[in-house]
C-alpha cells in the first residue's frame, strides 16, 4: 500500500494545466478523488520503471475526463507536468483517451466504452497464471455499465474467483438506465460489492485496499453528472 | 483425414504444452477438442462461456502480460460481432493474437445466414497489419499456426470443411507456383485450389496458390505474372482481395477479376458443396467465370 500525502489542491492545479481551466473546475471532476487515492494510497507503482513486474495494474475504462488521470500520473512523476498543457493538441502524447504506447504509466489504451473490464479480467487471469500477487484495478463510469460487454465480464469474474481484480465504478448518476443501487446488483452476480462516498479519501482507501476471495467492486458515489 | 479445424486445435494444444507463453481463451466452441490444454495448465486456458467480446478482451489482457493468446470460435461471432474488440484491444494496442475460426463462408450451410460469414476477411483487413491465413489442408493449417502463433501480430486463420486433396509445402508469406502459362494469372486461395486447377485444365494460364493473403507475396506475384489478366478465386465475397492484390501490382498494367461468393444474402440451405454449385464456385462454375474473364 502506498502512503503518500494526498494533495488534492496539487492535482486540481495539474488538471487545470491540462484543460487550461482558470476556474479550476477540475475540483469537481468525478474521478479526481478516486484516482488520487488509488495512486497515493493503493496501487504499487514505480514511476521510474513503469513496466516494473511487481506493479499493480490500473486500467482507466471510463471514457471522459482523462485530465484528472494525466494530472495524477504527472503528480506521481510518470511524465513531467510540462506535458499537461499539450493535452489534446497536435503532436501531444496526451489525447482525450489514454494511449499506452504514448503515455508512461498507462497500462491499456481505452476510449471506447465497455473494453476495460474484460481486459482487466484477462490481466487478472494472467497475473494469477504467473503466480504474481499483484492486482488489476479497473475504473468505469456508471453509464458505461450500460455496455453489454461489461455484464459479460461481470458474470465471468466471480465464477473465476478473481480475488486479484477490483472494479471501481464512479457513480455520478449519469446512466440513462437506472442501475442504482449498483453495488447490490453486482453483489447478485457474486462480487464483494460496497458503496462509498466518492469524495471520502479514507473510505475509498479502505475499500480499495481490501482483498477478498472473489472480485471486489467499489461503487464511489459522487455528485450527479460531475 | 483430419479436418483443418481439428488439426489447428491439436497444433495449438501441442504448442501450449511446450511453450508456457501460450494462453487459450474460448467462448464455448470446441472446448472438448481443447481438453488437453485445460488438463495441462488451467491457469492459461479459460472458457468464458458464450461471450465473444469478452473472449477477445480477456485474451488481450493475457497479451498485455506477455502471453501469446489463441482464441477460437465460429467465424461470424468473432470476425463480425467482436470486430471492435479485435480492432482496439489488439490492433490499436499493437498486441498479438492468433484467431482461429471455424465455419468460413457457408460451411454451416444448413444453419442459414446467421452462421454465414463471407465478409470475415474483408472485415479483418480493416485492422492495419493484420495477417490473414487461409490454409487449404489440415497439414497447411499446422504449418501456418506454428509459424505465426507467437509473432505478436493480429493473425487470423480461417478453417473450412472443404479441403484440397494434397497439402503443399506452404510457408507464411509465400505464394506457390502450381502451374505456369502465358495467357493470364490465376490466384487460387486456400481450399479453392483443387477446383481451380480442375477448372483451368487445358488453359494457358499460370496458377498461383495463396495461403497467406496479408501480407501478400508481391515479389512472387510480380515475377510470375502472365498476361494482363489476373483472376483471383477466393472463398469469400468476390473482390475481398481487391485491395491487397492491387497494391501488390501497383506498378503493373493489369485487369483484375474476382471469382468468389456473390454479394447477396444466401437464403438457400445445403452442404458447402451444394452451395458451391449454386453460387458458381464449383469447378464448372469457376471455369465459366475464368473463361469469361480472359475472353
Amino acid at each position: 500500500m502506498s502512503t503518500l500525502t494526498l494533495d488534492r489542491d496539487e492535482i486540481v492545479r495539474l488538471a487545470a494545466l491540462a484543460t487550461g481551466d482558470e476556474k479550476h473546475e477540475a475540483s469537481s471532476y468525478s474521478t479526481l478523488d478516486a484516482l488520487l487515492v488509488l495512486y497515493g494510497r493503493v496501487l504499487q507503482v514505480d514511476p521510474t520503471d513503469p513496466a516494473w513486474d511487481e506493479r499493480d495494474r490500473f486500467i482507466l475504462s471510463k471514457g471522459h475526463g482523462p485530465a484528472a488521470y494525466y494530472a495524477v500520473l504527472a503528480w506521481r512523476g510518470f511524465f513531467p507536468e510540462q506535458w499537461l498543457p499539450t493535452f489534446t493538441r497536435q503532436g501531444s502524447s496526451l489525447g482525450s483517451h489514454p494511449d499506452r504506447l504514448l503515455v508512461p504509466g498507462v497500462e491499456a489504451s481505452t476510449g471506447s466504452l465497455g473494453h476495460g473490464l474484460p481486459l482487466a479480467v484477462g490481466v487478472a487471469l494472467a497475473l494469477r497464471a504467473k503466480g504474481a500477487d499483484q492486482r488489476a484495478v479497473v475504473l468505469t463510469g456508471d453509464a458505461e455499465l450500460n455496455e453489454g460487454s461489461n455484464w459479460e465480464a461481470i458474470m465471468l469474474a466471480p465464477q473465476l474467483r478473481l480475488g486479484n481484480l477490483t472494479l471501481l465504478v464512479i457513480d455520478n448518476r449519469s446512466s440513462t438506465i437506472d442501475l442504482v443501487p449498483i453495488h447490490e446488483r453486482l453483489a447478485v452476480f457474486g462480487w464483494h460489492a460496497e458503496q462509498v462516498d466518492g469524495r471520502d479519501h479514507a473510505a475509498l482507501a479502505a475499500a480499495l485496499n481490501a482483498r477478498h476471495d472473489v472480485p471486489a467492486a467499489v461503487v464511489a458515489v459522487v455528485g450527479p453528472r460531475s | 483425414m483430419i479436418a483443418m479445424r481439428a488439426q489447428a486445435i491439436d497444433t495449438v494444444a501441442d504448442l501450449f504444452e511446450h511453450d508456457p507463453s501460450v494462453a487459450v481463451v474460448l467462448a464455448e466452441i470446441s472446448v472438448e477438442r481443447f481438453a488437453p490444454v485445460f488438463a495441462h495448465d488451467p491457469s492459461r486456458a479459460v472458457n468464458v462461456g458464450i461471450m465473444e467480446q469478452t473472449m477477445v478482451g480477456v485474451a488481450a489482457g493475457y497479451a498485455l502480460e506477455g502471453f501469446h493468446p489463441v482464441i477460437h470460435t465460429i467465424t461470424p461471432f468473432v470476425a463480425e460481432r467482436a470486430l471492435e474488440q479485435l480492432k482496439l484491444d489488439f490492433g490499436h494496442q499493437q498486441l498479438g493474437v492468433l484467431v482461429i475460426t471455424v465455419g468460413g463462408s457457408y460451411d454451416y450451410g444448413t444453419e442459414g445466414p446467421t452462421h454465414h460469414s463471407p465478409g470475415d476477411v474483408q472485415a479483418l483487413l480493416t485492422i492495419p497489419a493484420t495477417e490473414i491465413l487461409v490454409p487449404g489442408t489440415a497439414a497447411e493449417a499446422d504449418r501456418l499456426v506454428r509459424a505465426t502463433y507467437a509473432n505478436d501480430h493480429v493473425t487470423y486463420l480461417r478453417t473450412q470443411t472443404v479441403a484440397n486433396d494434397e497439402a503443399r509445402d506452404v510457408e507464411f508469406g509465400r505464394l506457390l507456383v502450381e502451374r505456369r502459362g502465358s495467357g493470364a494469372t490465376v490466384i487460387a486461395v486456400g481450399p479453392m485450389l483443387d477446383r481451380t486447377l480442375e477448372a483451368t485444365a487445358g488453359m494457358d494460364v499460370t496458377v498461383l496458390y495463396a495461403t497467406t493473403l496479408s501480407p501478400l507475396d508481391a515479389e512472387t506475384l510480380n515475377s510470375e505474372l502472365a498476361g494482363h489478366d489476373v483472376i483471383v478465386v477466393e472463398p469469400f465475397y468476390a473482390g475481398t482481395l481487391a485491395g491487397v492484390v492491387s497494391e501488390a501490382l501497383r506498378d503493373q498494367l493489369t485487369r483484375l477479376h474476382f471469382v468468389g461468393v456473390p454479394r447477396a444474402v444466401i437464403r438457400d440451405y445445403g452442404t458447402p458443396e451444394q452451395l458451391d454449385r449454386v453460387l458458381g464456385l464449383d469447378a464448372a462454375g469457376i471455369r465459366r467465370q475464368v473463361a469469361s474473364a480472359i475472353g
